[in-house]
Formats: structure tokens, C-alpha cells, sequence
């Protein structure tokens, strides 16, 4: 007999080829790279409507007339030095920066510096529908100018002078500034989307973006990696790191196991079960901020018994906030009183919440007709979102809350898609829901979710329509002065505590975990991220 | 013969019109709608709802649709994706090379290491190697991929530092696709390092998606090679004084592989199937991922037509095999 056969032989070399290991190769100098949460719908800034194509397109290569100083909701001058608004609110008169360049590509070198007549093109191209660049892409909307009513707001943008532009507005509107500071306000060149035109490829210019944003666009890797390098020149300066990179990896965990071997230096949105082992992390710093958002339970008025304000008092008060706040968010937010977050101007702290009293709750049902207590059904959320980390726990919570004071809840919820399109046509009783900031604006929360408009669209899940609310809220928008709009605000949250169309729950902090030989990051408030200040320390 | 092709052939429209019809039925049976996923939880106007459905033509019965949606497959268009914008067709080109790469490599992985586990489980018949070989694959084939690819991550990447978590290659290497392999375009790239680099993403996620094949495969060999060691003309060829490893592979595995062949062919759908799950967790952008994505975004263009170009494929090969089938077996032909 032969003693060894061939694939004795073979099986270990097999196994180890299997199992053979590479070096890593070290990461290039000056090369940032960021964990990204997902693929942008598309690398152009109108269009879209999600923060991962916001973080991806609007934030690294394009520039707002007026931008969000980075970490605060306070507006700052940026392709626009100054402006002026006209004593009725209605006039909005930009100074535009001189000598601003816009990027270049393989077929495109801009010819002049950025001007009026881009400013001009960039809205008309929205708001015109007989603009000849309107229907350019077969099937785009520009969404979020539709969203945010743009139309109902601007009536005409003029070109004063080649610096100078104008907007005139259909009715006074104070939030105006900040909404031209969100990404769909984002300024492109106009003679990137002619000289596409003339050259026969028009979509071209809606594919490779050309803005005057601090990284230019390099290359994208369908679903895998995106590329930008560092705009030489740069109004505001040249960013410090020479590449910036956008690894695109969807599973949270993965995204962890990234950052700790240091495949990334920064990573999107992390798990709220991670954090814990992450602050552990001697290689990484989480950094942390106070989310612009709220998380909140709404009782549907239009439906009996929640019309009566005596009710929703009642299941305020038999809510044990203090505990879901800690066994659900474990001290990653603070407890919410008013529907807006405390780090949003007009922000009312002499506000009392409902004290946690079931007794007085029990009595108040008492008196609305209910001493025995009513049954409800409770939507939960079935999702995680960044203002409330667990729906079903929080729903749990509050069962056993509500059980208390005779108020038998059933828990119900959907598939998140059909949740939300049920609770916007009003189909619940009780819903848990929540939001996120746009724009630091506090119009931003009072009106697309409290308001009489947004009974129709959906937005106000209370369906709650007060008329002293929002006369108070829509003489805040009219009104120009932050001092005055201020107080208008105050009255509006006074008369939304004593209504209770909501019980507000939470507003949770946000968490970016950063390794620490990145240096210069700083958290933004509406939730974008920022790399153009940053720099890359070598490791020791 | 010709018969028997066109027979065959006619078997492939019945199964084309389940595909379409199923792949529709399934994503517009799921809660939500595209429009309602651009709103997130901001309310929209009714108004602009309708018009929206109008634009992405949601608006018509479902069977009108339906029938819209396959005369234009027929005409050769996919239609275009609800959130890109881009054409499906495209976005499919773009992105299947990753996964044709992933599971051929996942393959070599599960034939290279089952085979011969296998054959050495069936020689080793109830010895110690046997049970081992045996137990691992049922632990094998047993294990849901998401949970051992994350094991496989954290051991081997995280703890150990010897591959990278995830993605198709390290981001400081910017090759031009020019093939969609990456195995192929850094070697034409001529860059040796993204290649290395390349050939490091590439194994723990083929070890993830090849270990239920591996399992089969392994399984299916050492019975198979139990039965044939058993034959008469194995005896005979070892009386006649043959070598061990020449009975061994060429007479007995030689004929043990007819039905390891079989099920290797079996395992392309599956590994499609796998593919979606590995291609998730590793950042493997392709046609897996780009799947996964589309449900969440009710991308109706996208998943129908991906379920399409899949199920076209997967058809395609078992026609194929089928044919070959009747080429080598008359009386498969003549049935």
C-alpha cells in the first residue's frame, strides 16, 4: 500500500491557504475617512431629502448664501457676507462674497467666480416650472423646497447688481434666513449646467456635482466608497486633510468593528446598546451633543375620549417620565416638557410639567366621566429613531403606567413605512412619534407639527388645531425680531402644556464616536457632519 | 433532440411569468409605498401625494401595472430606480460583478475544503476524523450567516487585526473599474498591493457564504464516496494491485462526483440567497446589498427587476443543465 495518499497531502495546504492572512496596508497621509451610514440618493443638493445624501453632497462640496455656524443653530454669513431684511419682513436683500471659485472637472473649467446670476439660477431651477433646467433629470422634485412650501413664501428672486440679489417674499416669514441655510438651498453654477447643455450631456451636471463646497468631488464607488479631495481654493480655506473618503457601511456593527481597527476615523450614528463599551475605549473619544429633536406621544383629538383636555391631562400626569427616561434612554436625554429642545431660542423654562401624580390623574378621569378607567390603543414606534431608542419599551412603560390608574392600553404597532401613513391619515388614538430639527428655527417644530395646516398633511399626528396657538405661532413667523418672535413662542408653549394634545417624553442626546488621532471635530446641531476643519494627528 | 430543447425551452415562460408575477405581488403586498418613504415623519399634503403616485405611475390598478411593467421588460426595459433615478438595468451591471466575485470565491472555498473533507470522512469511515469532519459541517450548515459572519469579524478582524471588517478593497487604493472584478482590475491597474489588498477583503465574507455549501458539499461527497468504495469494480481495481490514491481519486471520486456535481449546481441559487445576507453585514456592494436596500425604500423598479435578472440567471443555468443533461443521458432525452 502506498502510505500517503494525496490528499493528506493536500488538506493542510489547502487549510491554509484558506486561512492565510495580508497585511493591512497603513492609510495614505492626510486621509480622513468616514464610516457613512448608506449610499446618497444622488450627488446633487435639490433633489434629495435625507441626511445621508445631505452629509454626502450639501455638506463636503456645496455652500448655503447663509450657513449654520458648525455646533450651533446661529446663522453666519457664507456665499453671502451680509444682507438686509426690509421693515415689513417681506424683502431680503444678499451681499454676495467677491472672489469665490467654484470646483472644475474633466469637462468643465469655470471661466468665472460665483455671482448673482447663480444665485438667481439655482432657485428659478426650483421654483420655475418653465425653467429650461427644471425637468432636466426624467422624475426628480425638488422635494424638500416643496416640503418646506417655498412656493407659498417666495414670489421672485431678482439680480440687483452682479453682487447683489434680491428675494422678495408673498408675506412676511421670520424663519426665511434659516431655511436658506438648509441644504436644498445649496448655490450650483450656472455656467456648469450651460456649458453641459452646449456640450450635448445636460444630466451631466445633475451626476457630477461642481459646487464651491471645500472637497471636490474625486470618484464614487457605487455602495462601496466615495472619494473627495481637499478644494485648494477654497473661500473659507483649504481643508486641512488632503482626502476625504466616505466608507459606506449600512451595519451598524460593522461600523463599530471599523472604527476600532481603524479603518475608519469616524463613524455615522452608532448603536445606542454600543455606547457604553465605546466611552470604555481608550482609542476613541464619543463625542456627545444635545439632539435638536423631541420624542413624543400624541393623542388623536378628533377621537373621543382624547378631545376632552381633562383626559390627556390625566395620562400626562399617570406617566412615570423620570423612569422611562432611565430605563429606556439610560440617561441619554432628558426628560421633555415642551414640545422644542432646550438648546432652540424661545425655549420656555418657566413652563411646570405635569407632576407624576397618579392620584390627581385618576381623580381628573373622574371627573371627565371615567372613574373606572377606559381601554386605548397605544401605537409604538417599531423602529429606533435618534429621539426615542426603544418604541416597544416606552409603550411597555406607559401600559403599566396607565394600568394604574384604570386605563387598559393595548399596544399596537405596523411596519414603519405603513405606521407613519396610517398615523398621518389619523387612523390611531394614541401615537407615539417624534422629530428632528431642520433648521434650528423654532417655526420648525410649532408649525409643521402643531399647526392648523398640518392637520391635512399629517405632520400634527394630535390633529390638534387651536386657534389661540396659532395666531400666536403665525404672528411669530411675521414678526423679524428674535426678541419679539421669542415671546410669541413662550405664550404658544404656556397654552400647548395646559391643552396637552401631546405628552412630551424626551429629547435624547446624539453620540459621534471619533478616534482620537482625529483632531478639530465638532458635532453639528442639525445632525450633519463636518470635516473641513479637521486634521488627522499621526499615531504615536 | 431539437424536441427536446424546445420542450425545455417552453418549461422556461411558464416560470419567467411566476418570477415577474411573484416578484411584483411581493413588494407591492408589502406595507408602504415609495412616496410615503420620501416623507419620513413629516406629513404630506394629500395633493402633493396624488401627484407623486401619478408621477411614479402608483396611481393605476395593480394589474394594470402589472401588464404595463411586462410589456416594457419585453421591450427590454427595466424602468428606472424611484430613488436614483438611474436605469435598474444599469445599477445591476454596475453592481453584480462584486457579487459574481464573492460567490465564486465562496464556491472555491466550499469545493476546495469539502471535497476533500469529504473524501477523507469517507476513507476515515467512523474514526475520530470522521465524526469531526461530520460534526463541524452539521455545525456548518446550521450556523445563520449573519451570526457567523459578525463571529468571523470579530474574531479574525477585530481581535486578531489579520483582515479587514468589511468592504471590496482598503479605501487608500482608487482603481478604475474597468471589468467590476476587483481581482481582475487591480492586476490590470498593475498595482500589486491593491491587489493583496483586494484578495484580504475577499475572505471572510467568502468564508461566510461558503459554509453552508461547504457543508453540503462535504456531506454529499463522503456518502457518495461510501457508496462507490463499495462497488464491485473498487475491489477489482484494488486486487489488481492498483495504488491506493489512484483507486482512490480516479476510480471510486470520479463517480462519487456525478451527484456532488449535482448538488454543487443546486447551491448557485442558494448562494445568490446567501449573497444578500453576507453582501449586508460586509459592506459588499452588490446586487445583495443594493437588494436589501430597495425593499426598505420600496423601490419597486429596483427589486422587481433584480428578482428578474436573478431569476432569469438562475433559470438560465438550470436550462443549461439541463440540456446537458439530455446530451449525456438519452433517457432523460426521451422521456
Amino acid at each position: 500500500m502506498v502510505n500517503r495518499s494525496p490528499v493528506r497531502r493536500l488538506l493542510p495546504l489547502a487549510l491554509l491557504a484558506a486561512f492565510a492572512t495580508l497585511p493591512l496596508a497603513a492609510l495614505g497621509k492626510g486621509t480622513l475617512v468616514y464610516c457613512s451610514e448608506g449610499s446618497p440618493e444622488g450627488f446633487q443638493p435639490q433633489f434629495f431629502t435625507t441626511g445621508t445624501t445631505f452629509d454626502a453632497v450639501s455638506v463636503p462640496m456645496f455652500n448655503r448664501l447663509v450657513e449654520f455656524e458648525t455646533g450651533t443653530t446661529n446663522i453666519v454669513p457664507a456665499l453671502a457676507e451680509s444682507w438686509t431684511i426690509s421693515p415689513d419682513g417681506k424683502t431680503y436683500t444678499f451681499k454676495l462674497r467677491k472672489g469665490v471659485k467654484f470646483h472644475s472637472n474633466a469637462n468643465f473649467t469655470p471661466t468665472r467666480d460665483f455671482n448673482a446670476d447663480d444665485v438667481v439660477f439655482s432657485w428659478n431651477r426650483m421654483a420655475d416650472e418653465n425653467h429650461p433646467f427644471h425637468k432636466l433629470t426624467a422624475g426628480q422634485t425638488f422635494s424638500y423646497y416643496d416640503d418646506m412650501g417655498m412656493k407659498n413664501i417666495v414670489d421672485k428672486v431678482e439680480k440687483v447688481d452682479e453682487y447683489t440679489v434680491r428675494f422678495n417674499l408673498k408675506r412676511p416669514e421670520a424663519p426665511f434666513l434659516a431655511d436658506m441655510a438648509m441644504d436644498f438651498a445649496s448655490i450650483l453654477s450656472k455656467e456648469y449646467f450651460e456649458a453641459m447643455l452646449k456640450k450635448g450631456t445636460p444630466n451631466a451636471a445633475d451626476v457630477y456635482p461642481i459646487g464651491t463646497g471645500p472637497f471636490e468631488f474625486a470618484s464614487y464607488q457605487k455602495d462601496a466608497t466615495i472619494r473627495y479631495k481637499a478644494f485648494d481654493k477654497y473661500w473659507g480655506g483649504r481643508p486641512k486633510v488632503d482626502t476625504l473618503v466616505y466608507s459606506i457601511t449600512r451595519d451598524a456593527t460593522a461600523r463599530y468593528a471599523k472604527l476600532k481597527t481603524g479603518e475608519c476615523q469616524v463613524m455615522a450614528f452608532p448603536k445606542p446598546a454600543d455606547l457604553d463599551e465605546m466611552k470604555k475605549d481608550s482609542r476613541i473619544t464619543v463625542q456627545q451633543k444635545e439632539g435638536l429633536n423631541i420624542g413624543y406621544i400624541a393623542f388623536n383629538v378628533e377621537k373621543k375620549p382624547f378631545d376632552d383636555k381633562r383626559v390627556r391631562q390625566a395620562l400626562n400626569m399617570a406617566v412615570d417620565k423620570a423612569a422611562i427616561l432611565k430605563a429606556v434612554y439610560q440617561g441619554n436625554g432628558q426628560v421633555a416638557k415642551n414640545p422644542i429642545p432646550p438648546i432652540l431660542w424661545s425655549y420656555n423654562n418657566s413652563i411646570k410639567d405635569y407632576p407624576y401624580d397618579p392620584a390627581k390623574a385618576k381623580e381628573l378621569l373622574a371627573q371627565a366621566g371615567f372613574p373606572n378607567g377606559f381601554e386605548l390603543e397605544l401605537w409604538y414606534l417599531p423602529v429606533t429613531r435618534p429621539y426615542n431608542p426603544d418604541g416597544k419599551r416606552v409603550g411597555e412603560m406607559i401600559q403599566a403606567d396607565w394600568e394604574k390608574i384604570g386605563v387598559k392600553t393595548k399596544l399596537v404597532t405596523y411596519e414603519w413605512a405603513e405606521y407613519r401613513k396610517r398615523a398621518k391619515q389619523g387612523e390611531h388614538q394614541v401615537v407615539m412619534f417624534g422629530w428632528s430639527g431642520d433648521n434650528g428655527d423654532p417655526d420648525n417644530f410649532f408649525v409643521p407639527l402643531l399647526g392648523c395646516e398640518a392637520v391635512k398633511g399629517g405632520g400634527n399626528n394630535a390633529r390638534w388645531c387651536n386657534k389661540q396657538f396659532e395666531d400666536l405661532v403665525v404672528k411669530a413667523a411675521q414678526t423679524s425680531k428674535q426678541a419679539d418672535r421669542a415671546k410669541l413662542y413662550e405664550q404658544a408653549q404656556v397654552i400647548f402644556k395646559e391643552e396637552a394634545p401631546w405628552i412630551t417624553l424626551a429629547h435624547s442626546m446624539r453620540f459621534d464616536p471619533v478616534r482620537n488621532e482625529v483632531k478639530g471635530y465638532k458635532m453639528d446641531a442639525t445632525a450633519h457632519h463636518y470635516f473641513d476643519k479637521v486634521d488627522i494627528a499621526p499615531l504615536p | 433532440m431539437l424536441a427536446f430543447i424546445l420542450r425545455r425551452a417552453a418549461l422556461v415562460v411558464p416560470t419567467f411569468i411566476g418570477v415577474t408575477l411573484l416578484a411584483f405581488a411581493l413588494i407591492h403586498l408589502i406595507p408602504g409605498d415609495p412616496v410615503e418613504n420620501l416623507s419620513g415623519e413629516r406629513g404630506m399634503d394629500p395633493a402633493r401625494r396624488e401627484r407623486l403616485l401619478h408621477e411614479f405611475g402608483l396611481d393605476r390598478p395593480l394589474p394594470v401595472q402589472y401588464g404595463e411593467y411586462i410589456g416594457n421588460v419585453l421591450r427590454g426595459d427595466l424602468g428606472s430606480s424611484l430613488t436614483t433615478h438611474e436605469r435598474v438595468l444599469d445599477e445591476f451591471l454596475t453592481l453584480f460583478p462584486a457579487t459574481i466575485e464573492l460567490a465564486f470565491f465562496a464556491m472555491l472555498f466550499a469545493v476546495g475544503l469539502g471535497l476533500p473533507a469529504g473524501i477523507l470522512a469517507a476513507l476515515k469511515r467512523n474514526t475520530a476524523a470522521d465524526y469531526a469532519v461530520m460534526g463541524a459541517s452539521l455545525t456548518g450548515y446550521s450556523m445563520p450567516i449573519f451570526w457567523w459572519a459578525l463571529l468571523l469579524i470579530l474574531f479574525f478582524s477585530v481581535q486578531l487585526g489579520w483582515t479587514p471588517v468589511s468592504g471590496r478593497i482598503a479605501v487608500e487604493y482608487d482603481v478604475p473599474a474597468a471589468t467590476g472584478f476587483m481581482l481582475i482590475d487591480t492586476l490590470k491597474a498593475g498595482d500589486l498591493g491593491a491587489f493583496r489588498s483586494a484578495v484580504s477583503h475577499l475572505i471572510l465574507p467568502s468564508i461566510a457564504l461558503g459554509t453552508i455549501p461547504l457543508a453540503v458539499i462535504a456531506r454529499m461527497t463522503r456518502s457518495a464516496m461510501l457508496e462507490v468504495l463499495r462497488e464491485d469494480y473498487v475491489r477489482t481495481a484494488r486486487a489488481k494491485g492498483l495504488p491506493r490514491w489512484r483507486v482512490i481519486l480516479v476510480h471510486a471520486l470520479r463517480n462519487a462526483l456525478i451527484p456532488v456535481i449535482t448538488v454543487i449546481g443546486l447551491q448557485v441559487g442558494l448562494l445568490l440567497s446567501g449573497a444578500i445576507l453576507t453582501e449586508t453585514i460586509f459592506s459588499w456592494p452588490g446586487v445583495g446589498n443594493w437588494l436589501v436596500h430597495g425593499v426598505q425604500s420600496r423601490d419597486y423598479p429596483v427589486v422587481q427587476g433584480g428578482i428578474l435578472l436573478i431569476a432569469t440567471l438562475v433559470i438560465s443555468v438550470n436550462l443549461i443543465v439541463d440540456l446537458l443533461y439530455g446530451v449525456v443521458n438519452p433517457r432523460i432525452r426521451h422521456a
